[in-house]
């Protein structure tokens, strides 16, 4: 069946095929709006309903379906004329027609028409049949006609002088099928007709394509910026200013405090629960990135205090306790210390690391509560609860199990029944049972407050589009924020029937405690508190403070809507959040972290790898979750060593250095600016002032792309100067040796600064090999930032030393395995990053793709083989549920592992002993 | 681009001599300079040919429907897929994505020649989609992750990571 419109031209050539080739089809006339296809997004004619319910909407192909079914074969001249139609002249008959009809403009129709016009006359001289390809009329002939039509016959059309075309053009419209088509489509009245249909039109199909694409696009964010010879001649100017006396090294005092005139900026770190150990996604989604920050803000020479802790209260970590049989105090305490010696091993510099479980806490907590308290914000609502009454405790939802009121399963849990999946109240419950003592719990009423966060909606709002509107908020913190308000806020209970939180002031609530939600974001303040008892300077203090958020998505409702609501209606002119970062997720391989499955690397684990923690941190900054969740990757991570840390970055710096040890006695030798030298200069300098523009606005990840850009530059300007082989020449090449090398060192040593936030260690070595002066680094990064001279000539350097060394593929391997968890295998070479590799195309190429192994997987024999693994591994199962004997049991593990080792080989990948030997 | 795709092709059907390929014009279209006399042009068409050449006219499709259905996503690749204007992604890729609803591959149950050039073409627009949307176009994401894994498809491509298990619940909250 087939759907046709009117003064649609592309059903022009359908209708003609059809006449010609005598096929038998229903054809039904619609109107050009209606939606025939229903996957399409806008309405397409004409479509042709194929037996099978499947639908034809290019009108090529159902010509050539219909030439197909007619019993003739297209051939390969034919196929060509059909694709040339459709990718050249279809889009120019298009644009042209729009011009003509709509706009009037004839003159330029003709010269969007010359290229295609031209291309069919020259092809027509050539050949040597009657029509394109062959004597008789074939599809191609009619499918171009008809693309033409519309444009040919029009008499107002001067296309110049297009003898062949023209000639062609009237043999085809000879054929008594063309003639009729064109009657029944467009009425005979050519261009007219057309008009409503080109107006329909979306804007794409009318205008030239092959003006900038996507992909194009993106590749020319990054294209080097063109440098004009004024910027070139003043950032050579100002480098050769060099360092003054008058540029302070930074130092930092504690008590760190607001200062008059200064920038004060308090930056604060979402603070992890203490019951776990965190793993690399927690790290980079709040203390690295946060750290970044800080130290970047310390080198700008803000007056910036970054305090951060251990959130300790609550119902996870009385569980965890329990577990352990230790108190929830020291529960904390244990973790408390394996978070902090992590985050030291990470180079966090905090101002301060504190933690919740302190009377300070209390002490704000509780003041913070009586004046929401006093001030009505705070409602009474009673909730029913199941209580056990030999344990003395409400039972969290977690902590009952009973039979499912839906489907009488007998393990359903207090919130949901695992079996059918409803969701339950848990005093629905039937025969609850407490899962501490396995004593029936009774169900009682308990009197809860409530935060009346609708009350406080309008003050809120105002204050978020101030704060949204003046400060620096991700674009998830936004989306998040807005949708909370959306939707509508609703009264939060604050109180909870716990033991080991901040106990309510309140004496008809003497046995609750504040829900950690409440409670944990005022740890900010009293952690701060414990810092210095003039805590309020920063926390009272909206006028001078600039207060920075750094957390992951998930937490962005609770600092930007709750705890603000929180500190508003306490009405203490509070510093309220004024830029709010939050990352997206990072993934694992192709995976989640999960402890319980031992899939991933967990912060105390990142030590023993042996991997230094500065090459942690670039990784996991260059894969930052920025705008879209990414994935870290083990051998991305040795990709981006091997390349970026290895071959780009330390290259550069260790031979900038070592030419000054080898050819100049260690000493920075004279420079003289030359049109090249000053042109490096200028580059780095826009270099620079981009990483500055970005870190102001938190884009960390990007601004490491600077550092990265300029090593590069630097490279290349190696490179192509060859200092060690003009060393060897004579006075003006010696000389211009000397330049290189000297200029050289001298973005060595900006690039220590610029790495500063990212890789501490790493910058600190490049200094102390260096011997800079330590007001260097701030020096550089005052202002919009300024390249200068740090490192002047006759300056003595220190000894040199590589700074990086080489990931090995074995290693990542031997990595890959131990933090991959029990689950079977993933295949190997899927652990390219997605938001990477177009980034970097050049780089991704070079990864090993295994593709000639890939090639021998069998399928069939595979899931074969899958399903053997899983009966022998269920017998192994069964055989240690049973208790059986170690050698029994031994000898069917042997088995399982052996099937696995088949198993992998029939997926197509090299079993793991090969693996290492190969590389 | 198209070059590199070709020669992937050719791995892909098994053929042995690699063929030599120019281009023309601006937009890069792919040339084959026959043995036997005239050039063939265009990308769709070269492929078509390597196709037969390798005899598996299976992978245009076995019946006429099947043909018709194959060529059409071809086309649609090369006319809308290619130098697609980034205000239209969206729409080609939902447009897609509800097609491959039912579907294993572009022509229904069989695997052909559009899959793989599609797969070639849609590439560079996959790698780019977030995790959200990589869920969003769900069908998409499987189609292509299969197509990916389709012994002999990928070669000059980095595979593409898709993630089993969902990260964002299907409505917000």
């Amino acid at each position: 069946k087939l759907f046709v419109g009117e003064g649609n031209p592309h059903c022009v050539k359908v209708l003609a095929v059809l006449e010609l080739t005598g096929v038998k089809c229903d054809v039904q006339l619609v109107n050009n709006e209606e939606r025939v296809v229903p996957y399409l997004t806008r309405p397409v004619l004409p479509v042709l309903l194929l037996p099978s319910g499947q639908h034809l909407f290019s009108p090529n192909t159902i010509c050539q379906y219909l030439l197909d079914v007619s019993g003739q074969k297209a051939s390969d001249a034919n196929n060509q004329w059909m694709e040339w139609e459709t990718t050249d002249l279809q889009p120019a008959v298009l644009q042209a027609l729009h011009m003509m009809a709509l706009q009037g403009k004839r003159s330029e129709a003709v010269a969007v028409m010359e290229e295609s016009l031209g291309h069919l006359e020259h092809n027509l001289k050539k050949r040597s049949t009657k029509f394109l390809t062959s004597d008789v009329i074939t599809v191609a002939d009619i499918v171009l006609w008809a693309t033409l039509y519309p444009i040919l016959s029009d008499s107002s059309f001067e296309a110049g002088d297009l003898r062949l075309v023209r000639g062609w053009f009237d043999g085809v419209v000879a054929q008594s099928a063309c003639q009729s088509a064109a009657q029944k489509v467009l009425h005979g009245k050519s261009s007219e007709a057309l008009k409503t249909f080109l107006q329909k039109l979306p804007a794409t199909q009318t205008q030239r394509r092959d003006g900038p694409t996507s992909s194009s696009a993106a590749v020319a964010d990054d294209t080097e910026h063109v440098m004009s010879e004024q910027e070139i001649e003043e950032a050579a100017q100002m480098w050769s200013t060099g360092l003054k006396d008058s540029h302070a090294a930074p130092q930092r005092n504690h008590p760190i405090l607001p200062q008059e005139g200064k920038r004060n900026v308090l930056l604060t770190s979402a603070l992890p629960y203490v019951n776990n150990v965190p793993h690399l996604g927690n790290i980079i989604g709040c203390v690295l990135s946060a750290d970044v920050f800080a130290r970047y803000g310390r080198l700008r020479g803000w007056n910036l205090l970054f305090v951060c802790g251990t959130d300790e209260y609550g119902t996870a970590t009385e569980n965890k306790a329990r577990e352990e049989g230790l108190t929830p105090r020291e529960i904390c305490d244990k973790y408390y210390a394996i978070h902090a010696s992590i985050y030291k091993w990470f180079q966090i510099d905090f101002d301060f690391f504190g933690r919740t479980t302190t009377d300070r806490q209390t002490e704000i907590a509780q003041d913070i509560f009586w004046r929401l308290h006093e001030r009505g914000f705070l409602l009474e609502d009673t909730v029913e609860q199941l209580r056990c009454e030999s344990c003395q405790r409400f039972l969290a939802d977690r902590f009952v199990e009973g039979v499912c009121p839906h489907c009488r399963y007998p393990e359903a849990r207090g919130d949901q029944c695992d079996k059918c999946g409803r969701l339950i109240n848990a005093v629905e419950l039937r025969n609850p049972q407490c899962k501490v003592c396995q004593e029936t719990p009774v169900i009682r009423s308990s009197k809860h407050l409530f935060l009346d966060l609708p009350k406080l909606e309008g003050e809120l709002e105002k204050w978020l589009d101030q704060s949204t509107g003046a400060g620096d908020w991700t674009t998830n913190a936004r989306q998040i924020t807005r949708s909370w308000l959306r939707d509508g806020l609703k009264p939060r209970c604050i109180t909870r029937d716990l033991k080991w939180g901040t106990p309510v002031p309140h004496p008809d609530y003497k046995e609750k405690v504040f829900y950690v939600w409440f409670d944990a974001p005022i740890g900010y303040l009293s952690i701060t508190a414990n810092y210095t008892d003039q805590w309020e300077k920063w926390w009272k203090n909206p006028q001078q403070v600039e207060l920075y958020n750094f957390m992951a998505k998930d937490n962005v409702p609770f600092h930007s809507v709750v705890f603000p609501c929180s500190l508003l209606g306490a009405q203490d002119n509070y510093t309220l959040v004024n830029n709010l970062i939050a990352t997206e997720y990072l993934n694992y391989e192709d995976t989640k972290f999960s402890k319980s499955r031992g899939v991933g690397v967990f912060g105390d684990m990142a030590k023993d790898t042996g991997i230094p923690s500065d090459v942690w941190r670039f990784y996991l900054l260059y894969v930052r979750p920025e705008a879209q969740d990414s994935a870290f990757s083990w051998s991305d991570m040795a990709l981006k060593n091997n390349s970026e840390l290895l071959n780009n970055l330390g290259n550069f710096i260790n031979r900038a250095a070592m030419f000054v040890s080898k050819f100049f006695e260690g000493r920075v030798p004279d420079m003289l600016l030359g049109d090249d030298d000053k042109r490096l200069i200028a580059v780095v300098s826009w270099e620079l002032k981009q990483y500055i523009q970005l870190l102001d606005k938190v884009r960390i990840r990007d601004a490491l792309k600077c550092i990265l850009n300029i090593s590069r530059h630097g490279n290349q300007y190696i490179q192509v100067n060859e200092p060690w082989k003009k060393i060897k020449g004579g006075d003006t090449d010696k000389q211009g040796a000397g330049t290189v090398t000297g200029v050289s060192v001298n973005v060595a040593c900006l690039l220590s600064a610029l790495l500063e936030p990212y890789m501490p260690a790493v910058s600190q070595t490049i200094r102390t090999q260096l011997q800079a002066p330590p007001n260097c680094t701030g020096a550089m990064m005052q202002g919009a930032g300024t390249f200068i001279c740090t490192l002047p000539a006759g300056h003595r350097i220190g000894t040199v030393s590589p700074l990086f060394q080489k990931l090995e593929n074995e290693q990542i391997e031997g990595f890959r395995k131990r933090f991959g968890g029990q689950q079977p295998e993933e295949e190997s070479d899927k652990g390219e990053i997605p938001s990477m590799a177009s980034a970097d195309t050049k780089l991704s190429a070079g990864v090993e793709m295994n593709s000639s192994v890939n090639v021998q997987a069998d399928p069939e024999r595979a899931r074969r083989l899958a399903e053997q693994v899983t009966e022998q591994g269920d017998k192994v199962r069964a055989l240690k549920a049973q208790k059986a004997e170690k050698s029994v049991i031994g000898e069917e593990v042997a088995k399982l592992l052996e099937l696995k080792k088949q198993l992998a080989l029939a997926e197509g990948q090299e079993p793991s002993n090969q693996k290492a030997k190969k590389k | 681009m198209a070059l590199r795709e070709l020669s992937s092709l050719e791995k892909c059907l098994g053929l042995k001599k690699p063929t030599k390929y120019s281009t023309q014009g601006e937009r890069k279209v792919p040339v084959l300079q026959n043995n036997n006399g005239a050039a063939l042009v265009g990308l769709v068409t070269i492929a078509s040919h390597l196709v037969h050449e390798a005899k598996k006219a299976e992978l245009l499709g076995n019946s006429a429907e099947d043909r018709a259905v194959v060529q059409q996503w071809l086309e649609y690749r090369i006319a809308r897929v290619d130098n697609c204007p980034k205000d239209e992604l969206k729409v080609i890729l939902k447009e897609l994505n509800q097609y491959l609803g039912d579907k294993v591959y572009l022509a229904g149950n069989v695997f052909t020649l559009a899959d793989i050039l599609m797969y070639y073409g849609i590439h560079h627009i996959v790698v780019e989609l977030a995790i959200q949307e990589k869920e969003r176009f769900l069908n998409i994401t499987r189609w292509f992750d299969h197509i990916q894994h389709y012994p002999g498809v990928r070669h000059h491509l980095p595979p593409v990571v898709v993630l089993r298990n969902r990260v964002y619940p299907s409505g917000h909250h």
